[in-house]
């Protein structure tokens, strides 16, 4: 998996001759022990740890659940809340799993947003960002079907409007719409799918992350300057050093996890989740859960024609705001990669990201409501939408153009010495490690 | 690395506050579906303008299963039972409760011995007993007040009552910003017994120019203000044994709507102290833990210039 090669040599007669058939505690040792890493990464860089502890987490709540859960239409809502009452421990393992699917998306829009901020998409690590990208987006699937199945009210309409948006794909969109839904409306058989599909998908999941820290470990990670490692000294070995921060790290982000799930499971959630699906009765208001708000947003501001029609449209839109992620190491033309050394880049990269927060508000809200003066969220969200693409489509092209970098340090060594804290703290009696 | 400090604190400020936020505003149209207790199935449309409508607020009471040290009042549990016996449970049904679960710790705690009588006085359809019925068992669950859905409905001039199961945690309380902020610290799960306490103090006659459908109620909370429940408790009706140390509480309605929804929070999450009294227990040991590991990581690190 690592392009470093394993410096193991077993002395044990046994494991040697193990190793010599499948060098697997060498190739183990290279990759989570020996692993050279930046030895100046944040606590930004914690994220990658902590997503692995969720997918960890969803993946073997979910199959305890699975043994409980029953997917038929009639039987699913009951199913879930005998999980609550009746089986031992199961209303912490399901309220786990559902504040852990929030934690997970959480933890891996930090992540994401490190990445744009330090340029961790940027060559030699493009297809480490695409296939994080590709992780992402199996993940908002693996979320949506998981949502679906307690089939309470929200699940079903959620599962019908969101269902609904791939009608608008032209030809092919109704044979499509009637596949996910196995009929022609939102039933047993979408259950059942989704059930299936919702199980599956981790797996694939998982799969894909082993090739994301595969093609993490060949260039080796990016850091806080983006500056390439240059010699060893930049380095420390990824355990003990990075297992330990790691795992800080993840304990710390199960306080606010644990709060959650065992004080106010349900907080994230929506009241009407707690009624049975109806087919008859349609909610006041659906929305999605927190995490697909932004996106939801991006469909519901494109309410115009403009050439296509509005929902054809509206997809368009809602679809390239994610696929223009896989782009963006192409789109973004500047050489320097941290955005520390980026002081125009700053302004836009922070305005992005409340233009994103700003999405996730707008999405919760009904589109007639008034914002400011005459405007309503359907209007001001235009708004946003605009700055989404123009931040990756004009901003991102242009800057690294006209952009002046401030100059960068030689090394990751340098610049950490340089550091305030580097020079007060630094003992002489204690040698440097390395 | 300090701009990189200055950085992850505002980026975890902002994403901290946000995502709370963003959540709750989703969860911010806790109307509940009007349709649900009107005539019929309502159209969406019909729901949309009854949820437009301005509704009184919610008073949020003060509730001892409140809060991350919360646990559920046994007497009140009890009280609540009681209304929900004589009162609701005969229009509402509550298919999951099964009557075991009101000898169980953490909830009203009624003796086995209780249960076990109390079961026996409810006739159980069953199949294969002699006649198709027989006296209810602790495993049983509590019977339904109407065999299907159209029983229910022409019993009920039209209207559904809604399944108590989970009734607490289908209702909700909507916060302004930035009052549901604070939710997420306080651990706000009350807003279902908010709701159903507020409502039940909430008839009154319709104001002027108010067209209240024939066989509809007004109510102040209910979206759409016409309710299809007459107003089931008034002051007195209830009669309460005293508690075991001789204390009574007051024979009201308030008192009333307060213990049955108390009761209803206990059906629809009957394992909440339980889990709020691991909840302390895993959060101490998380914190201890992740002090220790701190400890530790600066000890790995301590020769390392990063």
């Amino acid at each position: 998996m690592s392009a470093h090669g394993s410096k193991y040599t077993p002395t044990n007669p046994v494991a040697k001759w193990f190793e010599d058939r499948l060098p697997l505690i060498g190739f183990t040792k290279s990759t989570i022990i020996d692993y050279p890493t930046p030895k100046n990464l944040n606590y930004w860089w914690t994220f990658g740890g902590i997503l692995a502890f969720m997918l960890g987490t969803q993946i073997v709540t979910g199959i305890v659940l699975a043994m409980h859960y029953t997917p038929n239409a009639q039987l699913a809502f009951d199913s879930v809340e005998a999980i609550k009452r009746d089986v031992n421990g199961g209303r912490l393992i399901q309220a786990v799993h559902a504040t852990g699917a929030s934690m997970f998306f959480f933890a891996v829009y930090v992540h994401i947003f490190r990445g744009l901020y330090f340029g961790s998409y940027k060559a030699p690590r493009e297809v480490l960002w695409i296939l994080g990208v590709i992780i992402y987006l199996l993940m908002m699937a693996t979320a949506f079907m998981g949502y679906v199945l307690p089939w309470g009210q929200m699940s079903f309409w959620a599962a019908a409007v969101i269902t609904n948006i791939f009608g608008a794909i032209p030809v092919i969109g109704d044979p499509i719409l009637q596949l996910l839904r196995g009929g022609f409306a939102v039933d047993n058989p979408t259950l059942n799918r989704f059930f299936g599909l919702h199980y599956l998908l981790p797996f694939i999941i998982a799969a894909v992350v082993v090739l994301h820290i595969w093609a993490l470990h060949v260039p080796g990670n990016n850091n806080p300057i983006g500056v390439d490692v240059k010699s060893e000294r930049d380095t420390v070995p990824f355990h003990p050093f990075y297992t330990a921060k790691d795992f800080f790290g993840v304990l710390v982000f199960c306080i606010p996890f644990a709060w959650l799930a065992f004080f106010a499971p349900d907080i994230l959630g929506h009241p009407d989740n707690y009624i049975q699906a109806n087919p008859l009765v349609t909610p006041p208001h659906i929305v999605p859960e927190w995490y697909f708000l932004p996106f939801y947003a991006i469909l519901r501001a494109i309410d115009f024609n403009f050439v296509l029609d509005s929902k054809l449209l509206g997809v368009i839109f809602f679809a390239g705001s994610i696929l223009v992620l896989f782009f963006v190491p192409w789109l973004d033309t500047s050489k320097v990669r941290s955005g520390t050394f980026r002081p125009v880049f700053k302004w836009f990269y922070w305005l992005f990201v409340i233009n994103f927060l700003l999405l996730m508000w707008y999405g919760a809200q009904e589109p007639a409501k008034v914002v400011l003066g005459p405007f309503t969220v359907a209007d001001v969200s235009k708004l946003s939408v605009v700055y989404y693409f123009a931040y990756f489509l004009v901003v991102l092209p242009l800057l690294g153009r006209f952009e002046k970098p401030r100059p960068l340090p030689n090394s990751i060594s340098e610049a950490v010495l340089k550091t305030p804290r580097a020079v007060s703290g630094a003992d002489p009696a204690i040698p440097a490690a390395h | 690395m300090t701009i990189n400090k200055t950085i992850l604190a505002a980026v975890a400020g902002v994403a901290l506050l946000s995502a709370p936020v963003l959540a709750q505003d989703a969860s911010s149209s806790a109307v509940p579906a009007a349709s649900e207790a009107s005539a019929s199935a309502a159209s969406s449309q019909e729901v949309a303008t009854a949820a437009a409508d301005q509704q009184e607020p919610i008073v949020k009471q003060h509730w001892s299963f409140a809060g991350p040290f919360g646990t559920f009042d046994q007497n009140q549990l009890q009280r609540g039972f009681q209304v929900f016996k004589e009162v609701c449970s005969n229009c509402h049904s509550a298919r999951l409760l099964a009557f075991r679960n009101l000898s169980e710790p953490g909830g009203p705690h009624f003796s086995e011995a209780q249960v076990k009588a109390l079961a026996a006085t409810y006739q159980i359809d069953d199949p294969d007993a002699e006649g198709g019925k027989r006296p209810g068992l602790p495993s049983d669950h509590w019977p339904s007040p109407f065999p299907t859905e159209k029983d229910a409905r022409d019993a009920n001039g039209g209207a559904l009552p809604p399944d108590m199961s989970v009734l607490a945690k289908a209702r909700g309380v909507e916060d302004k910003f930035p009052d549901w902020l604070f939710n997420y610290f306080t651990t706000y799960a009350e807003g279902g017994p908010d709701y159903i306490h507020a409502l039940l103090n909430a008839y009154a006659d319709p104001p002027a120019g108010f067209t209240l459908p024939d066989g509809k109620y007004y109510n102040k909370v209910f979206a759409g203000h016409a309710i299809g429940m007459p107003p089931p408790l008034s002051d007195g009706q209830v009669q309460y044994a005293a508690a075991a140390d001789g204390s009574t509480v007051p024979l009201t309605v308030d008192q009333y709507s307060k213990d049955v929804a108390a009761y209803l929070m206990w059906m629809a999450e009957p394992h909440l102290d339980a889990n709020k009294a691991a909840g302390f227990r895993v959060l101490t040991f998380l914190i201890l833990f992740a002090v220790l590991m701190y400890l530790v990581k600066n000890r790995v690190w301590r020769k390392v210039e990063h």
